[in-house]
């Protein structure tokens, strides 16, 4: 048959029941375009062997019963494999092997999948670009020297270049979602607490949070319904009944009511994002939607504020990095001190260290008051912001990022204009929303573009439901040549 | 129990100091498993044996609480009485040490769990209140090993995450003894509500001690300096004698006190420096993002309410008023569960008074000297009760008695067997104890004459004399009415 890899998921999984394609003919596919692909440097990890052995498990007692039988699938390097090394992009973890399953990886596999590799990523998700891992860039493959977006960019450009059917990435302020608008694909944060944090390593608390990242939003649904779940190893995980998003999926959006806020339009935005807007809001409104406009007070307060509350916890959660029980150590230091001095100079990037460095100011003595907890109470209100305008609609829908994926090194001097890139993405992580990136066109460069679909806590399904008809109407498809094999 | 006034002071050259005390009690929890992991709290295991990936900190790992822990607290602030408050919340204390695996500790910083409480002391001089400002739940560190090896530190990490309660009093304590009674009436209240096992030796129990001093009449308080992590009574006696005195000093040399953190080298007997209030930590709380606040229903508290144990000060009511006891012994013997229980059922089957005399005196000084807790006495509570009843009935003499006990403790028989084998009854009657007596009368007739003429202290002579010749089993005060009935005869 036609190369399978660049098929839908739902496809594939259509096939391997059709006994049109085995799980590990399959899995041997995309190990060729794997290796085919390392100029991409999308990989960490890779897991051939064992993915084989599954396949060829899986084969033999095929079960059409789980949501994704025989699915071979690479993962963000952040999230915990049991002994599959981890390095959640970072030297400092250049040598740590899990005993343990993050609670959403093992989602996945219980559903009849298995481990490909593990995905590069930015260190410990600080970026959006991938240039911050330690393991190298990421390249997209909508264009050699393009950066994948971040932190998710090894699995937006592993996805794109069909390196894998689908995977999971985490998002903290953008990170599934921007990447997914940069290589054309659909990318989804949940709702803070809809799946586990357990084993994921952890960059800000009470923001990170798991969520797919697949070629079509049906995909999107099957992978959100494998991965999600009330996990009482997460504190903050929402207890609630599963959901059956695949199942649910319906494309009629007749008489919902879309919000429109005025505060997503920035300084210098490309003519392109406003044009994608407007073709946006035409398809939904052709569909039926009805659009209204709303506002947003507190979003241009969303970027600084994340900018404290992040890098505040990052803190103290990346202190646990100390070169005493596992992972680097430096084997300079006379003593503890010089020991932890060492050990994390060496270990971290400079991007990590900036996190560092701001989340220690911001949370001192003296300077709580005036930066950490002025964010907590401005998270209150751009919360308040959002529950206020769902009283009266149904989704709100923006642009994803304010610009298509830029050049390698184009902006690693410039932290500021890197943090820009989240100015769309970053209110939903502080409200805990459930947001979806949609591909939607391409700017004149061709490079893709993204709107985004923002619903309530927990109403996935709606936003699914809407991005499932807005695909079918919208006519994007993903024209990327393998350059690069 | 005579009044005394309370009287400790410094004296210095210009005048007399008030030392002003307040404790910060760290008390482990009793819980099978740590405040946020199942891993075993079980003392003594062999290092890093009861270490779980959460306590050890790896990546992804997250807490969850042990409602046990929750309860524990709630039964302990209730038995201070003590707010319980409904919402309280869970803060990370960043600092790095090796025994930190999470450079974090969870701990509660604005709002602990329990709020403002109290806890009566018995001194000398009266009954005293002791502020409890609050108490909250934390996790503890693991123990670093220094001296295993000449140039490595060694890190166990069993006690990492165990929930520790850390009790805030106020600053009302004033002497040493105060303090000794502090914190024996808090271990005493947290046994008898299976809260901690107050086991100093174990590290169940240990305090920071912060001490100042003023000139009597003073109104203000001084500079304090808090002496940390100190793991006995004595040494807290010890370190806050020392530490008031040097601060005694210093403001009669017309030198400032440093507010700082100082330990106590209980070789040398002497506080030391650990570092100045400007090299303090910046501990950088924040409210953990990985658990959510801890919000309590009313009933919950309510129902922990209901079934908590009669506590002590409770007890001693009842027992002055139920046992006829005074004040002192039934402080004395509600100062343990065990020990209380043990004496109730003692009471039961016996004279109330006479037992509480027996167990505070024999008993006390039996285990005492073998170094048992009550809860091992070689003597159960009814044999014990058998004993005092033969005292009471007039059955064996006192001084019988104590060679009973001697036997009972040796052997672990009744005291009916004993007294039986052993013929020690005691001669109760008067027919025989007459015979007796005027057996010796008249062998000594002419101590009988000086008597009469007024050297009374011979009576003494004659009273040995009949205890010489029945084996000391005469019964005492038969014999003495006797006795006076025929030396005037």
């Amino acid at each position: 048959m036609a190369d399978i890899t660049n098929q839908s998921l739902s496809d594939i999984i259509e096939n391997l029941k059709k006994k049109k394609v085995s799980s590990t003919d399959l899995t041997k596919a995309y190990i060729k375009n794997i290796e085919s692909a390392k100029k991409l440097n999308a990989f960490v990890t890779t897991t051939f062997d064992q993915a084989l052995d599954k396949a060829k498990q899986f084969d033999k007692k095929p079960n059409f019963d789980q949501l994704l039988p025989g699915i071979p699938l690479a993962v963000k390097d952040l999230f915990c494999t049991e002994n599959i090394k981890t390095t959640a992009g970072s030297n400092i973890l250049n040598n740590f092997i899990p005993s343990y399953e993050s609670t959403v990886t093992k989602n996945l596999w219980d559903n009849g999948s298995f481990l490909l590799g593990k995905l590069n990523c930015d260190e410990f998700a600080m970026g959006s670009s991938n240039e911050t891992s330690h393991y190298g860039n990421v390249i997209n493959p909508v264009g050699d020297q393009l950066v994948p977006g971040g932190s998710s960019g090894g699995s937006s450009s592993a996805l794109a270049a069909d390196l894998t059917p689908a995977t999971i990435g985490t998002d903290t302020g953008g990170s599934i979602r921007q990447p997914a608008s940069f290589t054309g694909t659909v990318g989804l944060k949940p709702t803070y607490g809809l799946c586990s944090r357990w084993g994921i390593v952890a960059f800000a608390s009470s923001l990170d949070q798991a969520g797919p990242m697949t070629k079509t939003i049906k995909d999107c649904a099957i992978m959100l319904e494998s991965m999600s779940g009330f996990d009482e190893k997460d504190s903050t995980s929402i207890n609630k009944k599963k959901e059956q998003y695949s199942k649910n999926l319906k494309d009629n959006v007749k008489g919902l009511k879309i919000g429109i806020p005025k505060e997503y339009r920035v300084d210098n935005m490309p003519k392109e994002i406003d044009e994608l807007w407007e073709k946006g809001k035409k398809i939904l409104k052709d569909l039926g939607a009805q659009l209204i406009d709303i506002s947003l007070p507190h979003t241009k307060y969303a970027l600084p504020t994340y900018y404290i509350v992040a890098p505040a916890e990052a803190s103290s959660n990346l202190a646990r990095y100390d070169g005493v029980r596992y992972g680097y150590r430096s084997k300079q230091g006379k003593d503890l001190i010089e020991m932890y001095e060492k050990t994390r100079s060496e270990g971290f990037g400079d991007e990590v260290k900036r996190r560092i460095l701001i989340g220690t100011y911001v949370l001192s003595s003296g300077y709580y008051d005036a930066y950490y907890l002025k964010a907590q109470k401005v998270r209150q209100l751009i919360k308040k912001d959002f529950d206020d305008s769902f009283t009266k609609i149904d989704a709100i829908l923006t642009p994803s990022t304010p610009s298509s994926a830029f050049k390698i090194g184009e902006k690693t001097n410039d932290p500021v204009s890197m943090y820009l890139n989240d100015i769309f993405t970053v209110p939903v992580n502080l409200a805990g929303l459930p947001a979806l990136s949609l591909p939607a066109g391409v700017d004149k460069k061709g490079f893709p573009l993204g709107l985004q679909l923002i619903g309530k806590a927990l109403d996935e399904q709606k936003i699914l439901n809407i991005g499932y008809a807005f695909e079918k109407n919208c006519g994007f498809k993903n024209e990327i040549k393998k350059w690069w094999s | 129990m005579s009044k005394e006034k309370f009287d400790y002071f410094i004296k210095g050259e210009k005048g007399k100091y008030e030392v002003v005390i307040g404790l910060e009690v760290h008390a482990q929890v009793l819980s099978k498993s740590k405040l946020f992991s199942g891993s075993s709290t079980k003392f003594g295991a062999d290092p890093n044996n009861q270490v779980s990936l959460i306590d050890s900190a790896f990546p992804g790992m997250l807490p969850v609480i042990n409602e046990e822990c929750v309860k524990q607290a709630i039964r302990t602030g209730l038995g201070l009485n003590a707010k319980i408050n409904n919402y309280s919340v869970f803060d990370r204390k960043n600092y790095f040490y090796a025994d930190l695996p999470q450079g974090y500790q969870i701990s509660q910083y604005k709002n602990p769990i329990v709020g403002e409480g109290k806890v009566l002391l018995d001194m000398p001089y009266g009954s005293k209140e002791i502020g409890i400002e609050r108490l909250h739940l934390e996790q503890d560190a693991g123990k670093s090993i220094h001296d295993m090896d000449p140039s490595n530190t060694y890190v166990d990490l069993n006690r990492s995450g165990i929930a520790l309660m850390e009790i805030v009093s106020k600053p009302d304590l004033r002497s040493p003894d105060e303090v000794n009674a502090y914190i024996k009436k808090l271990r005493s209240i947290m046994r008898y509500l299976g809260t901690c096992d107050g086991n100093m030796q174990e590290g169940s129990l240990r305090a920071d001690v912060n001490v100042s001093v003023r000139k009597e009449g003073d109104t203000n308080f001084g500079t304090r300096c808090e002496i940390k992590n100190v793991n006995s009574i004595k040494f807290m006696q010890m370190a806050i004698e020392y530490e008031a005195a040097r601060q005694v000093e210093l403001i009669e040399n017309g030198e400032k006190i440093d507010q700082e953190t100082r330990l106590f080298d209980t070789k040398k007997n002497e506080t030391r420096s650990m570092r100045s209030k400007e090299d303090a930590h910046d501990y950088r709380y924040f409210p953990d993002p990985d658990l959510l606040p801890l919000k309590l229903e009313q009933k919950l508290i309510n129902d922990l309410k209901k079934s908590l144990p009669e506590l002590p000060d409770k007890k001693k009511e009842r027992f002055v008023k139920e046992y006829g006891l005074n004040a002192y012994e039934a402080n004395v013997l509600v100062s343990e569960k065990e020990i209380s229980d043990y004496y109730e059922e003692v009471a039961k089957l016996s004279d109330k008074k006479l037992a509480a005399t027996w167990m505070m005196g024999d008993l006390f000084a039996m285990l005492n000297d073998r170094g048992l807790d009550i809860s091992k006495s070689p003597i159960s509570a009814k044999h014990f009760a058998e004993l005092v009843q033969a005292i009471k009935s007039g059955e064996i003499s006192g001084r019988i008695a104590k060679e009973v006990f001697e036997i009972m403790v040796e052997s672990g028989d009744n005291p009916k067997k004993i007294i039986e084998s052993k013929g020690m009854k005691q001669q109760s009657d008067p027919k025989e104890l007459e015979k007796m007596i005027n057996e010796i009368l008249s062998k000594n007739k002419d101590k009988v004459d000086q008597y009469k003429a007024g050297k009374e202290k011979l009576f003494g002579f004659f009273v040995g004399q009949v205890m010489k010749l029945s084996g000391g089993k005469a019964n005492p005060q038969l014999t003495n009415e006797i006795l006076k009935k025929l030396l005037k005869g």
